[in-house]
């Protein structure tokens, strides 16, 4: 081992700058009477999200999933003690490290009590403009996005509408790609680039990609899903929803993503009975939203890479 | 070959694509809001030269490419082949035009070049970055020419233009960056 790989992945001046960020972040909040909560890393069950992938544990024989997201216990919590709550914490991924991501990461993720995705959206415009005041911020639906930038209404489009303007943009295999992994292609290669500097949402989402946020008619009488994103200069920041409080639409989720596990050859994951027993308990109507603290940091800082935010990147543990 | 999944790209790995030799520039993971992954592959197809952006789902795979660099002797051409030797096993390699390309007019009998061989042929044939080669044509300089100012053409004693100062003179050998063509001054020979 060469004597310099101890060192840290980043700059002290970073190590104070997320000091900072952690500051602001818990000043903004006890302000307006959110309460921080501490919630369990190690856990029985784990998201159903086909695209997410755990990190599994051992306890002396006792499967633990580090978790993803604090989501479920958060949900959990809010069914048995109804308030507005936020948590900061660590949360882990299987199988992503790139210049965004690493494998752990910090995650702030906060629930309000009687809002709906757009009076979320707006507080997290402040919480970001808390720190980066001269922000400037846009909203867009999705519709809006892909009807702007590609003549496309995203809601009603075709597979083989998607998958002929996909091939003049993008060189791919395409067997078995979907619908949405199409519109997540065009995001992803063609959309996310092009967005203005500043914080953009991106809300009403199509509502096969409605993950656990309500799905209601728009205004054109689409159905869609009530779940935002919120870009900052181009990056994946945030994501939120109108959270979902119905235990029987919950178990439909669940299945689906089950279903759609088995045919990607990914292994089961079983739903996890505590939160579909919360729901049957009663989620008070409430949004939700986390927000990915170590990209913040990036753009506070104007670093290119995640791991140069973080005190040990994944290739430094 | 060894197969190797998305995940395993790394800069500097040799992959087949579509029939083709490939050096993996850069691999980028992208990963939508609640979507599946995609990597963001740029490679060099070695064969044409080509860079090019390919998507990859993260549970794909590809075959390693059998590509190795070694460093070889140049010997000398017959008109049709360029021949070439290991000068640790004496192996020796014959290079088609396709293979040494450009690479031909920077070619001098026994200079050190890195040979690309693809399943044991040559691929590429990359010469030094650096080559000293004399001056065998090229118009006399104008009396009162000194260092600075103009250049002219000359040809070199492999077959090579290159812009060399006004003050050069046929016999001179030059240094030359076969990157970039370019004159980089006298040779101390």
């Amino acid at each position: 081992m060469s004597n310099s790989e101890y060192l840290p992945s980043c700059s002290p001046a970073l190590i104070e700058a997320r000091a900072n960020l952690y500051r602001n972040i818990r000043d903004f909040f006890y302000a307006r009477h959110v309460l921080e909560v501490d919630m369990p890393l190690l856990a029985s069950h784990f998201v159903t999200d086909p695209f997410i992938q755990p990190i599994v544990a051992d306890d002396t024989g006792c499967t633990r999933y580090l978790q993803s997201s604090p989501e479920y216990a958060m949900k959990r919590l809010l069914a048995a003690q109804p308030r507005c709550i936020y948590s900061l914490g660590k949360v882990f991924r299987a199988a992503e490290t790139s210049r965004r991501h690493n494998p752990e990461f910090t995650m702030l993720e906060w629930y309000r009590l009687g809002l709906d995705d757009h009076q979320l959206m707006a507080e997290v415009a402040e919480l970001v403009q808390s720190v980066l005041p001269d922000v400037a911020v846009h909203y867009l639906s999705y519709h809006q996005w892909f009807a702007s930038n590609l003549g496309i209404n995203p809601h009603t489009c075709e597979l083989a509408e998607l998958r002929r303007v996909g091939k003049t943009l993008i060189e791919i295999d395409d067997t078995g790609l979907t619908c949405d992994d199409w519109l997540d292609l065009l995001v992803t290669h063609r959309l996310e680039p092009q967005m203005p500097a500043g914080l953009t949402f991106i809300y009403d989402y199509p509502a096969s990609q409605a993950a656990l946020a309500k799905i209601l008619p728009d205004k054109t009488g689409t159905l869609v899903a009530r779940r935002f994103e919120a870009f900052l200069n181009g990056m994946e920041l945030a994501n939120g929803y109108w959270e979902l409080t119905d235990p029987q639409e919950q178990r439909r989720r669940f299945a689906a993503d089950q279903k759609r596990r088995r045919d990607l050859g990914l292994p089961d994951i079983a739903a996890d009975p505590k939160l579909l027993a919360a729901l049957e308990a009663g989620l008070p109507d409430c949004a939700g939203v986390a927000l990915g603290v170590d990209r913040l940091l990036m753009q506070l800082t104007g670093t290119r890479d995640i791991a140069h935010t973080l005190a040990f990147a994944a290739d430094r543990v | 070959m060894a197969t190797y999944s998305i995940n395993d790209f790394r800069t500097g790995l040799k992959v087949m694509l579509d029939g083709d030799p490939c050096n993996i520039v850069e691999n980028e993971l992208v990963k939508p809001g609640k979507g599946q992954a995609f990597n963001r592959v740029k490679l060099r197809n070695l064969t044409t030269g080509r860079v090019w952006e390919r998507t990859f789902r993260s549970n794909e795979s590809l075959e390693g490419a059998d590509v190795v660099d070694r460093d070889m002797e140049y010997l000398y051409t017959d008109g049709e082949f360029w021949h070439f030797m290991d000068p640790d096993t004496f192996d020796q390699f014959a290079a088609d035009q396709k293979a040494v390309a450009d690479a031909a007019k920077w070619l001098r009998e026994q200079d050190k070049c890195v040979v690309t061989l693809f399943n044991n042929a040559p691929l590429v044939i990359t010469p030094p970055n650096h080559v000293e080669l004399e001056v065998v044509q090229t118009d006399p300089g104008l009396k009162g020419d000194t260092a600075q100012g103009g250049t002219k053409p000359a040809t070199l004693s492999t077959g090579a233009v290159v812009k060399v100062p006004l003050f050069m003179n046929e016999g001179d050998v030059v240094r030359v960056d076969t990157r970039t063509g370019e004159y980089l001054g006298r040779a101390n020979s």
